[in-house]
């Protein structure tokens, strides 16, 4: 079956590299940005991927991404359109939002607008709720599928498959709905330069949202505790039944 | 009396057949630490007849279990679990709302916080309760950092699986059968395809084995199989072999894969990227094989062998087989 042409919006967070050492800032609810550098969570760049293949397999269609954060957020935005979306919204909005208030101030901006499909990412690696997609459909009344590994549409209705307890179910959600993605979905493509270029130009609306207020506060953050000192096992027989030893009876995990 | 809590007692579905997942119990645990503080009951609902789930909850102190009937789907699918929890937590009006972290609970504790405006965290690994709702711990940056969170009451918290081991509460059974709200029809289930080879759920089980880079090709994976099936461990794999085509997504331990908290990982031929050790230095033990004593893995490890994997993990297994008994 051929894929339909669709308008779809992508949601994406601006979050700090999964190469990062994390540092706490002095404030100890933060991580220490110095010197950080800054990618779209690596999910939501899966699903912008998706998005844009089924936007060429369609041969038409448009793709809007869309981010909630600060004013630097602008730089992600202009990859998923180097990527090749078409559009993007920023929802300018400053200091740490949950993810209630994060989907709530989407829903608000994108409740009127003529849309097929939102994908997000599964998770942003920074707080890995998990859960702004889901949020995200009940407040737009739409039905919701989290962690898919494959999507494909025919007709009104997407196709997506997702593993649940070690099974790969094929589900068929009737559209609008939401759709978030995991590993598998597929792989982003690096933007060219013509791609760099022409995302200069695309439609780019930022404006200012004011957050509802938030039920959740980050009252501190910590580095987790270090392990105690690494206890060397001899790669013989000997050694390794020393190990299973330990593991059993002193450390109570076998 | 205190407003109650109400845990959502999710099953494992599928091949599987239909039993209560340990999280469950691990959800009990947590909600009546919270309601002795509170004076308050425990209430789980069970979204399918489940005879022997509902036994061990009692035993781990839930005061009353809420049986529904199996959903029309035969399994979990959020378009009929979310009107079911919705119309509990409506009935009950819980203080707490307590899911596991399961992919399923995720989904399905979102999408009620969604509902019903409840204030929500994800992932916890600790809750206790603070002035006029709750504290969560919760891991951030998939375990790099760690996070206090305070949420208000009437709160929703899904629960990280393998963080509260379980602890018997034993209480009198009081039982009730609740209906199944109409469910909608936008999502339904087109077919159900088992692994090509049993697997384990990763995020759910006590012990690990995983492979990297250092096996040398897939050919060498039936080393980490074979060891895992030693120690009745499930198996998971690195970026690196991942990326390259060696083993599937699902088996992918990391930030960009599952964030794993085992009583016991071992990982073999990992170096130990740092997008690596974040998806797995939750583990409460960590075995580290590595035939480069400088490996990054050995930072966060326990306990290391330094040795070549192809012949370190076929005499682990041999020992573990001898020790353990066969598995």
């Amino acid at each position: 079956m051929t894929t339909p042409p669709l308008k779809t919006l992508v949601c994406l967070k601006r979050v700090v590299d999964t190469e990062t050492r994390v540092r706490v800032a002095p404030d100890g609810r933060e991580i220490d940005l110095a010197g950080v550098q800054f990618i779209i969570a690596p999910y939501d760049e899966m699903a912008v991927e998706r998005a844009l293949q089924l936007r060429e397999a369609a041969g038409d269609g448009r793709v809007t991404v869309l981010t909630v954060g600060p004013e630097a957020a602008t730089k992600e935005l202009r990859s998923a359109l180097a990527m090749g979306a078409d559009d993007a919204l920023h929802l300018v909005c400053d200091g740490r939002l949950d993810a209630a208030q994060t989907a709530a101030l989407i829903a608000e901006a994108v409740r009127d607008r003529d849309l097929d499909l939102v994908l997000c990412g599964k998770q942003a690696t920074d707080d890995d709720d998990a859960a702004v997609g889901p949020l995200l459909a009940a407040h737009l009344g739409w039905p919701c599928v989290a962690f898919a590994h494959a999507l494909d549409v025919e007709g009104r209705t997407a196709v997506v498959r997702r593993e649940l307890d070690g099974e790969s179910e094929v589900l068929e959600v009737a559209l609008p709905a939401v759709v978030t993605a995991q590993k598998g979905l597929a792989e982003p493509r690096y933007p060219g330069l013509k791609g760099i270029m022409a995302a200069k130009k695309k439609p780019l609306e930022s404006r200012r949202a004011e957050p509802p207020a938030a039920r959740t506060e980050r009252v501190a953050l910590a580095l987790p505790p270090a392990r105690g000192a690494l206890r060397t096992v001899e790669p013989t027989a000997e050694g390794l039944r020393g190990l299973l030893t330990a593991l059993r009876d002193e450390k109570k995990v076998l | 009396m205190a407003d109650p809590l109400l845990i959502y007692a999710e099953l494992t579905q599928g091949a599987a057949g239909r039993t209560l997942k340990r999280s469950a119990l691990e959800a009990a645990t947590v909600a009546r630490r919270l309601a002795d503080a509170a004076g308050a009951r425990v209430v789980a609902l069970l979204p399918a007849p489940c005879p022997e789930g509902e036994a061990a909850l009692f035993e781990h102190g839930v005061d009353e279990v809420r049986v529904a009937p199996a959903s029309p789907a035969g399994r979990y699918l959020l378009e009929h679990e979310a009107p079911l929890l919705a119309a509990q937590v409506e009935a009950l009006g819980p203080a707490l709302v307590l899911v596991a972290a399961s992919p399923a609970g995720k989904e399905l504790s979102a999408t009620l916080a969604g509902h019903t405006g409840r204030g929500l965290v994800a992932d916890a690994v600790d809750l206790a309760p603070a002035p006029g709702g709750y504290e969560a711990t919760k891991p951030v940056l998939a375990g790099k950092a760690v996070a206090t969170v305070r949420v208000g009451a009437p709160a929703v918290v899904s629960l990280r699986p393998n963080a509260v081991p379980p602890a018997p509460a034993p209480r009198a059974p009081a039982r009730a059968e609740v209906a199944r709200p109409p469910a909608g029809d936008r999502v339904r289930l087109r077919e159900v395809v088992p692994a090509a080879e049993k697997r384990r759920e990763l995020t759910e089980a006590d012990v690990i084995v995983s492979g990297g880079r250092g096996l040398g090709g897939p050919e060498h994976w039936g080393l980490i199989l074979d060891l895992a099936q030693a120690l009745g461990a499930a198996h998971g794999a690195s970026r690196a072999v991942v990326d390259a085509g060696w083993r599937p997504h699902a088996e992918q331990v990391g930030q960009t894969g599952k964030t794993v908290s085992p009583k016991l990982y071992v990982a073999c031929g990992i170096s130990g990227a740092i997008q690596h050790l974040a998806g797995m230095s939750s583990s409460k033990v960590v075995v580290a094989v590595n035939k480069d004593p400088e490996a990054p893995i050995f930072r966060v490890a326990d306990f290391g062998v330094v040795g070549d994997v192809h012949q370190v993990l076929p005499l682990f297994a041999q020992v573990a087989r001898e020790f353990l008994g066969p598995a």
